[in-house]
């Protein structure tokens, strides 16, 4: 049996208290251990993105961080997204601009999205193409996703937050 | 009054049905499914590329606590699996590559699993293995399988007229060897199965297939289940492109593992098993010799191709039935051979891909296209269409081209990327290092289905609620394609009814009507009319009831906005919801549920590959601008102009998904991915070796559809969820010969491959 830690977190604005094998890493505890599914497992060494989580408002690949270092954190996951208005401004522009096929990678990509917008709400068509370097489609060839998240800095510019 | 306009929902951009759950990680994949009870599989592969198992000693792992069993060859009833019936699921006296499956264990985790695992011995004799089909031809090399002692499980052979008068009549003949390489799928989602048996021994299989009722048929006898007690369940995918066509045997494992426990078992591959023990795209060496008159007319074409058939058949070994119409038909070609020789050898082996050797084929025949225009002192535009097809004709394959947007395709990309200027420019000679070029490729491809079955028909059932819902059970499966988005928008078209009143449901052979499959193409075509067509019988029913009870003759109603309407003022007259409930409850007691099994117009190919095997055929023009480092190698694709025959935009957003999709695949097969492979292992399984196109590397991409509207095509579409991908890697090697004089043969075009052959050219190779 491995050792465990107990850890407490804030998920998705939710305070959380856990306890963990120390060599869990935050992945397989945010989907098998907290049931959370919507990140999703698609190479576990930080190569292809799926598992894109926000960790105090950074973007992480959640299977290269050790569950333990979740202790004190603030995560958000893409179920932590949506508010009860509805999904948020990237989660439509998804949906409109065609980002979506097969969509495994697709919360990934929302979550580094996420990440970038609330960086640098005035991102260029430049800065999102580097920005979703790290996140791996093999349907869609990236064009639409990019649109999406070009269409959502213009939605922000308009008003709406991300 | 209330007054409905007429209103279309083919062509317009309509977002995808299943993406807002997408987004927001509700959808749940076979790797976010769990079942009470449910235990984790897992497979012992061997480590050796062809080896005889002495021993196999599984105690250790049968006493370790949490494991629930394991099992070898010896606990199944070893029929072998796959399109060449030669590969048993799990393998008892012998292995010949390296992703051999030789036990598998069921634990409570994963990690128990896989620590068993670590724990069962195999015992081997190493065989002599052999890794190239020129060694495996050889007399007296490794047999592979005793029922193939010439290690040659199929050849094809196609001709038409008179190859050795093509030759004769030609000015120009030339020839080249063309070798295309290893690439693999390379699913976001990895492979993975759950089987679980219920008390009376009935299994429900959640499966990634692409071919739910097919897979019935193939799976029953590998498990000794009867097909009609098995239940196939295929919850969303996360990624197909052809991966998922054929049996692996991972999935009957999965079952023997779920029998002897009783118990619900998942196997799912990690990444690194992905890309090891997933099929690849079909390597092939390609021999063409091709022969032209002085005014550019093409005389004959004879083709050679051996393919590496790897350890097992799959589909890979058929991909000559889509390579040969390449070869026959996409220009006119008077004399025309074709010889394919499949060879086994300790290596990975092919499945269906996306294209499925038309991007084999395609690469062949369109480098050829070019050599012969410049060796005739044509530009590559003209010779491609002094030669292309046109509508109307019939190609001595026996395909015939209804519509043809062949000619359009290629003026159309060569008009918006200016490529006969560019191409001339180009050529005329620059310095420095950065070399700028432009290439052409058209390709043609199945787009109404493919008739390899006795039938290629698809099934649909719909019913409408009393609350005008509609329900579409079609056999048709999404892989994220959107064809149920599609599907929902001809069924809205034809009823009057918004799309949000539409539901498709198409993932549960217990439910829905069969149908052959998602590949070939063939789903907007083929499932897209089923609907339709089950659509216009309920629109039939509907309109007659509603003209008994407004005392109107049908023909002058229509269906809009949920309402009967005057077809000619749009006045408003009935809700198609009363409609119905009228029917439910004025004495008439009827529901509205109709069916159709839409099979398309094509025929079986007969004994010498002849025959129309499709209702429709995609043609396309890719023109592709790049820029090659010579002192690197490294290639930067610039812009793609691509202009495609569709038939018909039925989902503008969706169909310019695929083609990006498309193309950004073509780019990735040309220039970034090579699945590597050493002496029968895979070297490099990892996305951190295996590069696939990344976001700052995408072009421009400048689509134009051509809608030649098909008069078979669902509104006129065709089918084109492959055409994108088809003739990206060749136009990208026309470009490179634009930029730098030299000739391409081999992919991947990675930088040390180009500059290689940039030095070696420079040495004199041509």
């Amino acid at each position: 049996m491995s050792i465990t830690k107990a850890i407490s977190f804030t998920l998705n604005g939710q305070a959380t208290r856990i306890e963990v094998p120390v060599d869990m890493d935050a992945l397989t505890m945010i989907r098998d251990v907290l049931k959370l599914t919507g990140t999703k497992l698609g190479c576990g060494e930080g190569e292809c993105g799926a598992c894109t989580i926000l960790v105090d408002g950074t973007a992480v690949n959640s299977c290269l961080m050790f569950a333990v270092d979740c202790d004190g954190r603030e995560l958000t996951t893409i179920e932590g997204l949506a508010t009860p208005a509805g999904r948020s401004v990237l989660q439509r522009a998804f949906v409109e601009h065609g980002a979506v096929q097969c969509g495994f990678c697709t919360p990934g990509l929302v979550m580094q999205g996420t990440y970038l917008l609330r960086q640098n709400p005035g991102l260029t068509v430049a800065d999102i193409r580097r920005g979703i370097e790290g996140n791996l489609c093999r349907c869609t060839g990236y064009q639409k996703v990019i649109e999406a998240i070009a269409a959502a800095v213009h939605e922000i510019e308009k008003g709406d937050r991300a | 009054m209330t007054v409905i306009p007429k209103e279309t929902l083919i062509g317009r951009r309509i977002p995808k049905l299943d993406a807002p759950a997408k987004t927001t990680g509700e959808t749940r994949y076979i790797n976010d499914l769990a079942l009470p009870g449910m235990l984790h599989g897992k497979i012992l592969r061997t480590d050796r590329v062809h080896a005889r198992i002495v021993r196999i000693d599984t105690s250790a792992a049968r006493a370790l606590p949490g494991v629930h069993a394991v099992i070898t060859a010896a606990d199944t009833p070893g029929v072998p699996l796959g399109h060449g019936r030669d590969n048993p699921p799990l393998k008892g006296d012998r292995v010949r590559t390296i992703r051999d499956e030789i036990a598998a264990v069921a634990a409570d985790t994963e990690a128990i699993a896989a620590e068993a695992l670590r724990l069962i011995r195999v015992e081997y004799e190493d065989l002599p293995a052999v890794f190239s089909v020129h060694e495996a031809l050889r007399p007296g090399a490794p047999v592979l399988h005793d029922r193939h002692p010439d290690n040659i499980p199929f050849t094809f052979d196609y001709s038409h007229g008179d190859l050795a008068a093509g030759e004769q009549a030609s000015d120009v003949v030339i020839e080249d060897t063309f070798k295309l390489h290893y690439v693999t799928h390379c699913c976001m989602g990895v492979s993975g199965v759950i089987a679980t048996f219920d008390t009376t021994g009935q299994l429900t299989i959640y499966s990634q297939t692409q071919i739910p009722f097919l897979y019935k048929r193939d799976i029953a006898p590998v498990i000794g289940v009867p097909p009609d007690r098995i239940r196939v369940i295929q919850p969303p995918l996360g990624g197909g492109f052809g991966s998922k066509l054929d049996i692996y045997p991972f999935e009957p494992i999965c079952v023997f593992l779920a029998r002897v426990t009783q118990r619900p078992v998942r196997i799912l591959f990690t990444r690194e098993e992905e890309f090891i023990a997933s099929p690849t795209r079909q390597p092939v060496e390609f021999t063409l010799r091709s022969g032209v008159k002085k005014d550019g007319t093409l005389m004959f074409r004879d083709a050679r191709t051996l393919h590496d058939n790897g350890g097992y058949t799959s589909w890979g070994a058929t991909t000559p039935f889509v390579m040969m119409q390449t070869i026959s038909s996409l220009y006119r070609v008077p004399h025309c051979r074709y010889h394919t020789t499949v060879v086994y050898t300790n290596n990975p082996y092919a499945g269906s891909f996306r294209g499925y050797g038309n991007l084999q084929a395609t690469f062949a025949v369109e480098s050829h296209m070019d050599r012969l225009a410049e060796a005739v002192g044509m530009d590559p535009l003209a010779l491609r269409l002094k030669n292309a097809q046109a509508p109307g004709e019939t190609t001595p394959q026996g395909m015939h081209f209804i519509t043809c947007g062949l000619r359009d395709c290629l003026q159309t990309a060569a008009e918006r990327s200016d490529f006969v200027k560019k191409h001339a420019t180009n050529r005329a000679g620059q310095t420095g290092p950065i070399r700028r070029g432009i290439g052409i490729a058209s390709l043609v491809h199945v787009g109404g289905g493919a008739n390899i079955y006795r039938t290629d028909g698809c099934g649909t059932i719909l019913k409408l609620d009393d609350f005008a819902q509609a329900t579409v059970l079609t056999g048709a499966s999404e892989i994220g394609q959107g064809s149920e988005t599609v599907i929902a928008q001809f069924v809205a078209e034809e009823l009057g009814l918004p799309l949000t009143s539409i539901q498709v449901v198409n993932n549960d052979t217990e439910i829905t009507p069969w149908d052959v499959g998602v590949h070939a193409s063939r789903t907007t075509f083929i499932a897209g009319n089923s609907a339709l067509r089950a659509a216009r019988k309920a629109r039939t029913k509907l309109l007659a009831a509603a003209g008994q009870q407004l005392g109107a003759d049908p023909a002058t109603l229509d269906l809009r906005g949920g309402h009967v309407v005057d077809a000619t003022s749009g006045e408003a007259r009935l809700e198609i919801g009363k409609l119905i409930r009228s029917l439910h409850f004025a004495g008439k007691h009827e529901v509205v549920m109709t069916t159709e099994y839409y099979e398309p117009p094509s025929v079986m190919q007969d004994r010498e590959f002849k025959g129309n095997v499709s209702a429709t055929y995609a043609f396309g023009t890719q023109a592709i601008e790049l820029e090659v480092d010579t002192e690197t190698g490294v290639v930067r694709i610039q812009k793609v102009t691509a202009a495609h025959d569709v038939g018909r935009v039925i989902n503008r957003l969706g169909i310019e998904g695929q083609i990006e999709g498309g193309v950004v695949m073509g780019i990735g097969y040309a220039t970034t991915e090579d699945l590597m492979v050493s002496e029968g292992r895979v070297l490099n399984p990892c996305f951190r070796d295996y590069k696939l196109v990344t976001a700052p590397e995408v072009p421009e991409i400048d689509t134009t559809f051509l809608e030649t509207l098909d008069p078979h095509g669902p509104a006129g579409a065709k089918g084109v969820g492959e055409a994108p991908a088809i003739p990206t890697a060749v136009a990208i090697a026309n470009a490179l010969y634009n930029a730098t004089g030299v000739r391409f043969r081999e992919l991947p075009f990675t930088p040390e491959k180009v500059l290689r052959r940039l030095r070696e050219a420079a040495e004199g190779k041509p």
